[in-house]
């Protein structure tokens, strides 16, 4: 299991077109993404999920990333962070 | 009178249809074991119907509404595929032996509860998504459609307590002449629906509201101010009566223009191209009658961002434009960074005073290498279709011709690694500096091309900050100082043989069009939504009439007597 930890930088936080990104994002991959905001945790393949962790920006996610993929899927999804969602 | 949250423009006259969604007074209905599977294919069925739906409404959307709108479609459709939706529905059959209908219900329930108990409007606002996808899903289980909105058979202002984008969109255009919703503002989907399909809508009015209303009363609404008129008297229908006459027929009259050439009685043509800042889509501003952009701001490849755009990227952006704009030509500013727009990866100092300080072109000559960058994936982007390049905020002929020698290095880096360009590509430069505009003359003789950035001229030749509140009425390209320098610009070009666009608010301007023909202003670039009211303009006059109304306004002292003279010829027309 790989577990790393990202700012959200995009204005408005995790709102429908960057959660949506990283709905896709996550699908691509076979391991099972999670991603937790304090006590909250959201299943990444699920928009609905993500979305009603009402992610702000300037917050702090916590994402663990467990499967045979885990090291492939954990690099994509810092990356698109990374990116701002601007991928 | 009532008052709510204008959302959408226009005045609508006409009886009132009451709307309730009878949401929560669906019983939860319980099943045998043995009638879990049927009610799983039920639910099965009803979202791929669901999704079919959808695919054929996002179509419509996108040719009635843009592809901005239908977005909302393809969101729906993501909640259908969402394994915390459609999956929470089908194990609830399961576990809680419940009919289909009601595991929609109590999944869609749980997430209106959560969305809107969130603090942040826009995800409040999801609440209606959810609402409309589920109504749909229990819509299609039942097979009934349209839920009443498909039976309006005469002119009829909805009043509801919540409007789905989707009700927005199916309800029959010819009879619904407005919307009133006791929920929502001005960022729901709903909202931005009605302003694209041009329904007067006004929102927010509340419970309490709504409850005021009843079938059959008669309402006047007003979508500009969110007036809302309950069986008002006679004269007031009168009076609302003669306001939306008036505005039907400009409108009316706009629209016959979307065809037609910008030019003037006596055959003087023009071009009207519109500004674009990433948002707006090629396919959109052709349709609006754009004969090009005017202006691309690249800036917005650059921003929000946290790297700098490789080439790659930035190649991307420009092709979507010069490709969407089929050949029509496509002007691209180089970066116009600094002053009031900072990018986080750059670094750049804070500055005493921004405006004049370390921006646009200064930045993009001491920085080359991402200068070279951009330029590129402008010219890799050239040979696609119609490009040109247009350096911001220039003040120095030396800047010029140092830009166009890096041009120059990075065509022939280009053409030895037979990377395809368009080597003609056309080079301008922006007037936005009086000393830019005071040796138009040189200028000319390096370039292909100028465009006026009314904004900053404004600001640099009267010295006034126009956020600045103590001293922002002093802001005003009426000035004569302004129109001056536009005139000195303008003539100095057509002596070298070259032409001068104009990007800028005042290009939008209705009431400065006639004096910006006369100056010999040959291409206006702006907002999309203002292309035919300029257009409009431009085609009531004729060139000689133009010219007299430029030298007149050119001739006055004050702002108050150009702006007075001009608003005097707009009402005579």
């Amino acid at each position: 299991m790989v577990t790393f930890t990202v700012k959200v930088e995009a204005e408005g936080g995790l709102h429908a077109r960057p959660a949506s990104m990283l709905v896709n994002k996550a699908n691509a991959f076979d391991s099972k993404i999670r991603i937790s905001k304090g006590e909250k945790t959201a299943e990444a393949k699920s928009i609905l999920n993500i979305m009603t962790l009402g992610v702000k920006k300037g917050e702090e996610l916590k994402i663990e990333v467990d499967g045979a993929d885990e090291q492939e899927a954990a690099e994509a999804l810092k990356q698109l962070f990374a990116s701002n969602f601007a991928i | 009178m009532m008052k709510g949250i204008p959302v959408s423009r226009g005045i609508a006259i006409a009886k009132a249809m009451v709307l309730r969604t009878e949401e929560g007074h669906h019983e939860i209905k319980s099943i045998q074991a043995s009638e879990v599977d049927r009610e799983k294919a039920r639910l099965k069925e009803s979202v791929e119907l669901a999704a079919r739906q959808l695919t054929e409404l996002e179509k419509q959307v996108k040719e009635t509404a843009g592809a901005e709108q239908a977005a909302i479609m393809q969101a729906h459709m993501e909640f259908l595929s969402d394994p915390a939706f459609v999956g929470e529905m089908e194990s609830k059959i399961a576990e809680q032996l419940i009919t289909a209908e009601s595991a929609v219900q109590q999944v869609a329930e749980q997430f209106i509860m959560i969305f809107e108990s969130m603090d942040d409007t826009y995800m409040r606002e999801r609440a209606a998504d959810i609402r409309d996808v589920s109504k749909r899903l229990k819509q299609n289980l039942s097979g009934e459609a349209g839920g009443g909105l498909a039976d309006i058979k005469e002119a009829t202002i909805i009043i509801a307590d919540d409007l789905t984008p989707s009700d927005t969109i199916q309800m029959p255009r010819q009879y619904v002449q407005g919307l009133v919703a006791a929920k929502g503002g001005a960022t729901s989907h709903a909202a931005i629906l009605a302003r694209s399909l041009g329904i007067p809508a006004i929102m927010g009015i509340g419970e309490e509201g709504l409850n005021r209303f009843k079938n059959g009363d008669f309402v006047i609404i007003d979508g500009a101010t969110g007036d809302i008129l309950l069986n008002p008297d006679e004269e007031a229908i009168r009076q609302y009566t003669a306001a939306q006459e008036k505005e039907a027929a400009r409108k009316q009259a706009l629209e016959q223009l979307r065809g037609l050439n910008a030019e003037t009685t006596d055959g003087h043509s023009v071009h009207l191209v519109a500004n674009a800042g990433g948002k707006e889509d090629p396919a959109e501003l052709l349709e609006k009658g754009a004969e090009g952009i005017g202006l691309f701001r690249s800036e917005f490849l650059f921003m929000h961002r946290e790297t700098m755009p490789t080439e790659e990227e930035q190649y991307e952006g420009y092709l979507r434009a010069v490709k969407g704009m089929q050949g029509k030509p496509v002007i691209i500013r180089t970066l116009d960074i600094g002053g009031d727009k900072h990018l986080p990866y750059l670094d750049l100092p804070q500055e005493m005073n921004p405006f004049l300080g370390w921006r646009a072109i200064r930045i993009s000559l001491s920085r080359v290498d991402l200068f070279k960058t951009q330029l590129r994936a402008i010219l890799r982007a050239s040979a696609h279709g119609k490009a040109l390049i247009m350096f911001p905020m220039i003040s120095h002929i030396e800047q010029v011709r140092q830009a166009k020698a890096i041009l120059e290095e990075v065509k022939q880096e280009l053409k030895s690694e037979g990377q395809a360009f368009d080597e003609a590509i056309e080079v301008g430069v922006m007037i936005e500096i009086p000393a830019a505009a005071l040796i138009a003359d040189d200028l000319a003789k390096e370039v292909d091309f100028f465009s006026i950035g009314t904004n900053d001229l404004v600001q640099y030749t009267i010295a006034v900050d126009r956020m600045n509140e103590n001293i922002s009425e002093l802001y005003n390209y009426f000035h004569p100082a302004v129109l001056r320098l536009m005139k000195m610009v303008i003539d100095a070009s057509h002596r070298n043989g070259i032409w001068t666009g104009m990007c800028g608010e005042m290009a939008s301007d209705p009431l400065a069009t006639e004096l910006l023909v006369g100056m010999g202003l040959d291409e206006f670039s702006m907002n999309q939504n203002s292309l035919l009211e300029v257009k409009q303009r431009v085609r009531s006059i004729s060139l000689a009439e133009a010219k007299e109304i430029a030298e007149k306004a050119l001739s006055l002292p004050t702002v108050a007597e150009v702006q007075s003279y001009l608003a005097s010829r707009v009402n005579e027309a």
